[in-house]
């Protein structure tokens, strides 16, 4: 599956490259000003980042209809602006911009969703008395994950990794009065630092490896032919070239931003902040930066594949996609909160990006990542919508019969779980149908397939079963529901609307997307529609889908158990449940190897600090002061006491002689009168003699 | 040499000899007088009696004719009005700080 991109050389850097770096730089200043804003000023603060990012927008979808305008005239866009950030000796780090197919469309998704989201949040957090605060934080992401997409230079776009990372902690973190809050956001932070540790290793062994972090730079990049040539040449271990260590090295830190497993743990505690939160940084943008930092070094991932082949990066990633994609997808059936479950989902559909990446290259892991990106951020904004609607209310056995209430969210809702099960139409269908086509043809071997196609099957079951307690059934809670505000609801349609027909962009007929990322024509065949191994993989899927759908109706359809009473599912199976229920017992796992391991450790690190160093240090400075103290005796009666005494004999000297100098002239002069007496008795006696 | 013997005085020995009493009723004068005037007057008396030194021993030297014992009385002449120029205005200025100018109050030069 291997495609062979031959992009064109580049003559000269157009305009719009020059001020891709604007992108970034504007909403990261809006939120430096938002920062210095007084507390009450929320109105500023919104338009300020609405306003920022709206600018973004602008640029993005210059720069992406340049990107689309070369493309169309035969010439696939890479416009590359570097420069030098540090000289070192004879060692030159650099950082850069790139405008590509990848990038621009990364662009036009992060800020066309961004807008959306800051949008609703105006609505979803007009009541938090923080709004301030959150729309500097806000701001502050959108420019960093922007600096992400734009980034020339594995450095730059690890600086916008760790931003982004920041402020994901400060904004799961954003109530931080609520304890559970505060520990998410820890773990948040936490988890993905053991990525980024290996992130860190790998982008340092490329920069030894290959002198260079920039990923294009007309021929010098550690993206392009000659650097991974290099790379391959060297022999790391395991039978691993150097190209393949590094590419699993950012793998791990791709996992930890993605939430791939066995790092998935923070993702859905991340739901502790306020849901446009969730919607923007933990649905669609943020988490997805693992896959888009894995498309992005993909000529490393798969250098040194055979024709045809793979390699080992690339299974990696693709295996451990697939798992991620089944182990979320199966805890997300047994949750009860509505957001909860849409963090598992997110998980899982991260999954099957990266297995997507690993199986078909770049435009079938983003195409997922596009489509995903919009209904995802649908889903949470509809769950936002029905939480506030619900009073605050995440439990969906708590609800139901919202259908009524809510129409609007109701319908846009149903859009999102619809494209996310992958009915066909919708933009999951496709993006999913090519992720599971190009599993079909892969070569190595049909297991993660197999594992997507039943990933697809608890997709739709779980989506099915929280819609029916959700909308379906008659309300269980307390206070009656309600529909949210226009500013909440209209960028629910839009992106709805996004939901149904942005598939369309990547048909097998029709492939725009999969041609305009990989450089090449696009044919509109709507036989390739009808080809046996096409229509075999779609009628796999749909069936799975609908299987699923069926199969959560018939369990939750129109029931509206009360809350109290077991699900049942769990009445059905109480064990598997159980261990469902209880996410697997990862937190659990984690929590008695590594935590008992990382405490019992402080604690000899503690006991040795106050013992043992401690101790030693106590002894040097009780050793010390017992010296000082004989020095103290020296000092005060050998040597002070020779010094004062002399110092007694030479005053009581002074004192007697200063007698004479009285102060009377009279004085001095009969002293004087007297020494001539004597001076002259002594010339007359001596002159006797 | 018995007692009583006139004992026969050269010339030069006269004028030391007055020089010599001189000398002393000067010391006599500084050492004893409370006033600092005084005290100046005296001390021009043992000056002027180191000048009939001068001029003595010059007179009955072995070269009489060559003037350097003159030189020397003139020139300690000279400093000694100087001195007395500057010895009385040191005493008006020490008047007006003290109102007195009696030496045994005046003893703030001691060490």
């Amino acid at each position: 599956m291997q495609e062979t991109i031959s992009f064109t050389p580049q003559v000269g850097t157009s305009g719009i490259a020059q001020m891709l770096c604007l992108i970034p730089a504007v909403p990261v200043v809006a939120s430096g000003v938002i920062a210095l804003l007084k507390q009450p000023m929320r109105k500023t603060a919104a338009t300020l980042a609405v306003g920022s990012l709206s600018f973004s927008l602008l640029l993005s979808l210059f720069a992406f209809a340049h990107v689309v305008s070369g493309w169309s005239h035969g010439h696939a866009v890479r416009e590359v602006v570097n420069f030098t950030w540090i000289h070192v000796g004879a060692t030159n780090v650099d950082l850069g911009c790139v405008l590509d197919p990848l990038s621009a469309v990364m662009l036009v998704m992060v800020c066309f969703v961004g807008l959306l989201i800051f949008i609703y949040s105006t609505g979803y957090m007009v009541h938090d008395e923080n709004c301030t605060r959150f729309f500097c934080f806000m701001s502050l992401f959108a420019g960093a994950m922007l600096g992400v997409v734009i980034a020339n230079s594995l450095l730059l776009l690890f600086m916008g990794w760790e931003l982004v990372g920041l402020t994901s902690y400060l904004l799961i973190g954003f109530w931080y009065q609520k304890p559970s809050a505060a520990a998410a956001a820890k773990k948040a932070f936490l988890t993905t630092r053991v990525g980024d540790v290996f992130f860190l290793l790998g982008m340092v062994w490329l920069a030894s490896g290959t002198g260079t972090l920039l990923f294009y730079n007309n021929g010098g990049g550690s993206m392009e032919a000659g650097a991974l040539a290099s790379l391959l040449g060297q022999h790391a271990c395991w039978g691993l070239t150097a190209a393949g260590a590094i590419g699993l090295l950012i793998f791990a830190g791709a996992a930890g931003k993605s939430g791939q497993f066995p790092l998935h743990v923070w993702l859905p505690d991340a739901m502790e902040g306020p849901t446009p939160v969730s919607a923007l940084i933990h649905a669609a943008t943020m988490v997805a930066a693992g896959v888009y930092l894995i498309a992005r070094v993909y000529p490393l991932m798969a250098a040194g594949s055979l024709l045809g082949g793979t390699t080992t990066a690339l299974t990696v990633v693709t295996w451990v996609g697939a798992f991620t994609a089944v182990f979320a997808a199966l805890i997300a059936v047994a949750q009860d909160d509505i957001k909860r479950i849409l963090a598992y989902s997110t998980v899982s559909q991260l999954g099957y990006m990266m297995a997507g990446l690993g199986m078909g290259g770049v435009a079938v892991g983003m195409f997922h990542l596009i489509t995903h990106a919009f209904f995802k951020a649908l889903l949470f904004m509809g769950a936002g919508s029905v939480i506030h609607g619900c009073h605050d209310e995440q439990n969906i056995r708590k609800m139901g019969g919202l259908k009524a209430d809510m129409p609007l969210t109701f319908v846009t809702y149903a859009a999102g779980m619809l494209a996310l099960c992958g009915v066909p139409i919708f933009a999951g269908f496709w993006s999913k149908d090519g992720i599971l086509e190009a599993g079909s043809h892969w070569s190595v071997s049909k297991g993660p397939v197999a594992l997507l196609i039943f990933g697809a099957l608890l997709t739709a079951f779980y989506m099915t079963r929280q819609v029916a307690y959700v909308f379906f059934g008659h309300w269980r809670g307390h206070k009656p529901a309600h529909e949210s505000s226009a500013v909440m609801t209209i960028p629910l349609v839009i992106l709805a609307i996004f939901a149904c027909v942005l598939g369309l962009f990547g048909t097998p007929a029709w492939p725009w997307f999969q041609s305009f990322l990989g450089g090449r024509a696009t044919p509109v065949e709507f036989r390739a529609l009808l080809e046996p191994n096409v229509l075999l993989v779609s009628g796999v899927s749909v069936f799975v889908v609908l299987l699923g759908i069926v199969l959560a109706w018939w369990l939750y359809g129109d029931k509206s158990p009360k809350p109290d009473q077991p699900d049942v599912l769990q009445k059905a199976v109480p064990m598997p449940w159980a261990w469902l229920r209880n996410r697997l017992y990862v937190d659990e796992f984690y929590g008695v190897t590594f935590i008992a391991f990382y405490a019992w450790w402080a604690r000899i690190a503690d006991w040795l600090d106050r013992r043992v160093w401690g101790g030693a240090v106590s002894g040097v400075a009780v050793a010390f002061r017992g010296w000082a103290q004989v020095n103290r005796l020296l000092d005060t009666h050998v040597v002070d006491g020779t010094f004062d005494k002399g110092c007694e004999e030479l005053s009581t000297g002074g004192g007697l002689l200063s007698r004479i100098q009285n102060g009377q002239i009279q004085a001095y002069l009969r002293w004087l009168a007297l020494a001539v007496v004597v001076l002259a008795a002594i010339l007359i006696w001596s002159s006797r003699a | 040499m018995g007692p009583l013997t006139l004992v026969q005085v050269t010339p030069l020995q006269g004028y030391l000899l007055l020089a010599a009493v001189l000398f002393a009723i000067g010391l006599a004068g500084a050492l004893t007088r409370r006033n600092a005037i005084l005290v100046l007057i005296g001390i021009e008396l043992m000056l002027n009696a180191a000048n009939l030194n001068l001029i003595a021993f010059w007179r009955y030297g072995p070269h009489p004719e060559a003037l350097t014992g003159m030189m020397f009385a003139i020139f300690s002449i000279a400093v000694a009005a100087a001195e007395a120029a500057v010895g009385l205005g040191l005493v008006i200025h020490i008047y007006r700080f003290t109102h007195t100018t009696d030496l045994d109050q005046i003893n703030r030069m001691k060490g």
